[in-house]
């Protein structure tokens, strides 16, 4: 199995805060073998990787499995860390192994090697399902898998035009220096940069007769900026507001056309980011926060930006919405889900307000969780989570189809590795956009007492997903339709229910973006997953806000 | 792999040294096992064992520092994993904090291991599990729990002398009981050093006895409330806490460079100041039999005994090496676990002695609100009662709260009878004007 470290952030501004740090996963290894790997100048090609899949399923079959399925997984990361004008640390990474999961007498069993060679195979497969045969003795009801028709041999790939494994390192310094130059010459004390990339190469096979090769690449580049007073002994932090993405190393070309202007020269982006450009604007509004006016707590309406929204809707609809947490299986970890079956039996659960049509997917373009077929096989979609504002339907894998009635499952399975066993992950997420034409300055003008809000910031939510509190990176105070300056000390406490019920207005598709979580944690042991949600700038009315400024 | 004893261990190393044709080279060697298992819903969900081994080689040439990792120990394969290192090295960018190698050092006498919890197999854990489900299912109450055991042993040798060996066990179990309605929650957790300490079953009747009176919880006013922590309220091993964000957060160079709670008005560090009740004090102590842990820290540095804070005064900040020397100042390393000074009573004497308070289980999905003041918010979680005149009158809903923990140690009221809790030793405390901004209805 596989080392597992957690390298330790300093100088990260809360929004970005992991509690463990950042996940390392694998084994060492130099930026050029990455590359090679990357490009399949090395590695086992697909007739290979489908021979040693044959070798495990007939393992499995021969011991008396009634289903069984194969990943052979290559993970490649390349995270790189600096700070003002140093490269602290450059991680590049390779994990290379084969997970076997298998049904014996009803129950599931999974092993994993990393001996990916046709003997190493073959006893992985014997094992899963001797596991499988021993748990079969605690089992009360067998698996009710849901039939997935076999895909045949398929591929899939997320559609980068740059390989960010084969941009020279260098050029990345160069960039993260630039960053943290501009930042520094705009009045920053002190900044540290990232850039995060992820190359997964998943090859499944299973009983049902498909054998599917994929080939996923994901990306975040990050800062945090700190402006310090010194004689006031305050400092302010502002990160950055790129959003991770499933996207190549084009992310980072900046186009101005996926640029969308807002109020107070701040710009949302789309599929293309401008870190330099963000680092400047960003260094200049942390020293702005050092003096701007602590907030009146009270009852606002709030305009929040999609680079914030999308955590409120990762916590308050993704996570209640994910049916093994419906059903209790993370009860002792992340907690249960106040959306219980038999509020989406009514039919009539008013999650939201009528304008709140909330879908889940694994296909936008673009998006982290984008991927032709999920971890167990089956070909992704999309599906409404809430229609109308009404809870219609949950994230559901095969094995839970059966719970709600349904012939098949909605493709949402995922292990973070080839040692990790797969199971029901978020997909994306997503508010659907207004069908009115609106701006974000349209939208504002019709606030009389309000705070527009800009990125991700303290976050925290009950273990039901009822009651939450978010702060976010930007606060701008709305008097009478006009921002009238910055705000400090903000942070927003409601109900899910109440609060997506005091969804007032939509922007349009012209002002839709993705947001995304890089290292989303669940299960013990906990595994990560990625995940986008996407949003255009929305309206919430008469919202809680409280004041978060003390003295110590 | 097995455990390697400290002999064996510094044979693999030592062969590896002799491959460097760096300026200078570390080897770090670190192995062991993994078990754990899982259940919800009354039965097991999912349960595993891996082992691990790995060998890394960190080669530098001037400051240009370069990694390679390996788990094969053949002699060909390390000679290559070796190069590897090299050809990173030279490659990388410089580092300018880079800070030459360790020599030889002196370490304390630690004892982080045991035999018994090393021995644990996949009955062991079934037989832990069972003793945790059987009384649940018994009560038609609806059990969740996780297990998880580690043994593992870690070496570091370099080119400048510095040899270092440490072995060490631990477990850690936790348990989320439910009523069958939902009504009600309760937990518990344990970790440990030597298995044999550790049984599920007490664990999880505490977490029964919460669950089946925290059902039919009454609304009170949000507010400020004396409360008593129990110290799963106080630190965790799956989340955020109060206790061990502000240890995290005394480092050294973020106060000198302005962005800590410990930054002075003005310049400078807050360290020798009375920030907290004159009744804190807390160390880290490498050999505290309680809580014993490794006797060096991650680079090699000796983890000795010492005090964080002293009668409510900040009196040692942990320093990386870099800004030690920057700063002339000895390197302290941060605390492998840390030691709260408590006082004599048990949970039970300090309810027995609250007027009007609530007794917190634990608080859960803990955030930082401000770094500045180390405000962070979250909620209470799994066992929530009002207490009266000395008794546990009723179950309350669950708050939110916003407080600080510098804040919280000066509105000290009483400590009771520190226990180990991650690793660490820490009180219940009952604490004063606790600040509750709004209530949940999470159960």
């Amino acid at each position: 199995m596989q080392r597992r470290d957690f390298i330790q952030l300093s100088g990260l501004g809360i929004g970005s805060l992991l509690t463990a740090g950042v996940p390392i996963v694998g084994y060492s290894a130099s930026p050029e073998y990455l590359r090679d790997l990357s490009t399949g100048e090395m590695g086992i090609d697909t007739a290979g990787k489908k021979q040693l899949s044959d070798v495990a399923l007939n393992a499995a079959k021969s011991k008396g499995a009634t289903y069984a399925d194969v990943r052979i997984g290559r993970y490649l990361n390349q995270f790189m860390f600096t700070r003002e004008k140093q490269v602290q640390n450059i991680v590049n990474t390779e994990s290379f192994g084969v997970g076997v999961r298998v049904i014996a007498n009803g129950t599931w069993g999974f092993a994993a090697t990393s001996d990916v060679t046709p003997d190493g195979i073959a006893k992985c497969a014997n094992t899963a399902v001797a596991i499988a045969k021993a748990n079969a003795k605690l089992q009360k009801e067998p698996v009710q898998l849901a039939p997935q028709k076999g895909v045949g041999e398929v591929t899939w790939k997320t559609p980068i035009k740059k390989n960010a494994f084969e941009i020279p390192v260098q050029e990345k310094i160069d960039l993260l220096m630039n960053v943290n130059g501009e930042a520094m010459k705009n009045g920053a004390a002190f900044v540290t940069s990232n850039l995060f990339f992820v190359n997964e190469q998943k090859y499944f096979a299973s009983t049902d007769g498909s054998y599917i090769d994929q080939d996923v690449h994901r990306i975040w580049p990050t800062f945090t900026i700190s402006a310090v007073d010194r004689a006031s002994g305050k400092f302010k932090t502002r990160d950055a507001l790129s959003s991770p993405m499933g996207m190549g190393y084009e992310y980072l070309d900046g186009l101005n056309t996926e640029k969308i202007k807002a109020p107070n020269g701040l710009i949302g982006y789309r599929y293309a980011y401008d870190m330099v450009e963000d680092a400047a604007l960003g260094a200049k509004q942390a020293k702005e926060k050092l003096t701007a006016k602590s907030v009146q707590p009270g009852k606002y309406d709030l305009v929040l930006d999609p680079n914030h929204l999308g955590l409120t809707i990762h916590e308050s609809v993704g996570h209640p919405t994910e049916l093994d947490r419906v059903l209790g299986y993370e009860a002792n970890y992340a907690g249960t889900s106040f959306a219980t079956l038999d509020k989406w039996k009514s039919k009539n659960f008013n999650y939201g307000s009528k304008l709140v049509n909330i879908m889940a997917d694994k296909t936008q373009v673009g998006s982290l969780g984008a991927v032709g077929y999920d971890d167990e096989g089956v070909p992704c979609k999309q599906w409404n989570l809430i229609k109308d504002g009404i809870l219609v339907n949950y994230q559901a894998i095969r094995d839970q189809a059966a719970i709600l009635g349904e012939k098949e499952s909605n493709g949402c399975c995922y292990a973070d590795n080839w040692d990790s066993v797969q199971f029901q992950r978020m997909p994306n997420v997503s508010l659907q956009p207004g069908s009115e034409k609106r701006s974000v300055f349209d939208m504002i003008k019709g606030v009389d007492k309000g705070i527009y809000i800009i990125g991700r910031g303290s976050y925290s939510i009950d273990q039901q997903r009822y009651n939450f509190q978010f702060g976010g990176q930007l606060f701008y105070e709305i008097k009478n339709g006009e921002l009238v300056g910055m705000l400090d000390d903000v942070a927003y406490q409601s109900n899910t229910q109440e609060f997506w019920n005091s969804c007032s207005q939509l922007c349009d598709q012209d002002d839709y973006r993705t947001f995304g979580s890089f290292f989303d944690g669940k299960g013990q042991p906990s595994q990560v997953s990625a995940v986008s949600h996407g949003s255009a700038t929305t309206r919430f009315n008469g919202v809680n806000v409280i004041n978060t400024g003390r003295k110590i | 792999m097995a455990i390697l004893t400290k002999e064996e261990a510094k044979t693999i190393i030592d062969k590896v040294l002799a491959y460097s044709k760096s300026d200078e080279m570390s080897v770090n060697l670190a192995g062991g096992r993994t078990g754990n298992i899982r259940y919800a819903r009354n039965a097991v969900s999912t349960s595993g064992e891996s082992v691990n081994q790995s060998l890394s080689v960190t080669s530098v040439f001037g400051k240009r520092a370069g990694t390679a990792t390996i788990n094969e120990f053949d002699d060909a394969s390390l000679e290559k994993t070796v190069r590897r290192a090299e050809e990173v090295a030279r490659l990388a960018p410089e580092n300018p904090e880079y800070m030459p190698m360790l020599g030889p050092q002196t370490y304390l006498n630690t004892d982080p291991y045991a035999e018994s919890t090393a021995k644990m197999d996949p009955n062991y854990r079934a037989q832990a599990t069972f003793d945790s489900l059987d009384p649940c299912r018994k009560k038609n109450l609806v059990a969740a729990g996780y297990m998880e055991d580690t043994a593992r042993f870690n070496a570091i040798g370099n080119t400048k002398g510095l040899s270092a060996y440490n072995r060490e066990t631990s477990v850690e179990f936790s348990i989320t009981v439910r009523t069958a309605d939902g009504l009600g929650s309760g937990y518990g957790t344990s970790d440990v050093t030597d298995v044999s300490k550790l049984s599920t079953k007490a664990v999880t009747e505490v977490a029964m006895g919460k669950a089946q009176a925290s059902a039919s919880a009454r609304a009170l006013e949000p507010g400020k409330y004396t409360v008593i922590l129990e110290p799963a309220a106080l630190v965790s091993n799956v989340d955020a806490s109060l206790m061990v964000a502000l240890i995290r957060s005394m480092d050294a160079r973020n106060a000198d460079e302005g962005r800590s709670f410990l930054s002075k008005k003005g310049g400078g560090t807050r360290l020798g100041e009375k920030l907290f009740d004159e009744r804190v004090t807390i160390n880290s102590d490498p050999t505290n039999p309680e809580v014993p842990s490794g006797a060096f820290s991650g680079d090699g540095r000796p983890q000795e005994k010492i005090t964080w804070i002293e009668k409510g005064v900040v009196k040692n900040m942990p320093y990386s090496r870099y800004w030690a020397e920057k700063k002339g100042v000895k390197a302290v390393p941060p605390g492998g676990n840390f030691i709260m000074e408590g006082g004599t009573q048990s949970l039970a004497d300090m309810i027995k002695g609250t007027e009007k308070g609530i007794l917190v289980t634990r608080l859960w999905y803990i955030r930082p609100v401000d770094p500045q003041t180390l405000l962070y918010t979250g909620l209470t979680r799994d066992g929530t009662f009002y207490i009266e005149n000395g008794q546990i009158k009723f179950p309350v809903k669950n708050f939110r709260f916003n407080e600080s923990p510098v804040i919280m140690l000066n509105n000290l009221e009483a400590m009771g009878k520190p226990v180990r809790i991650g690793g660490n030793l820490v009180p219940p405390l009952k604490i004063r004007d606790f600040t509750f901004t709004s209530l949940s209805d999470a159960v």
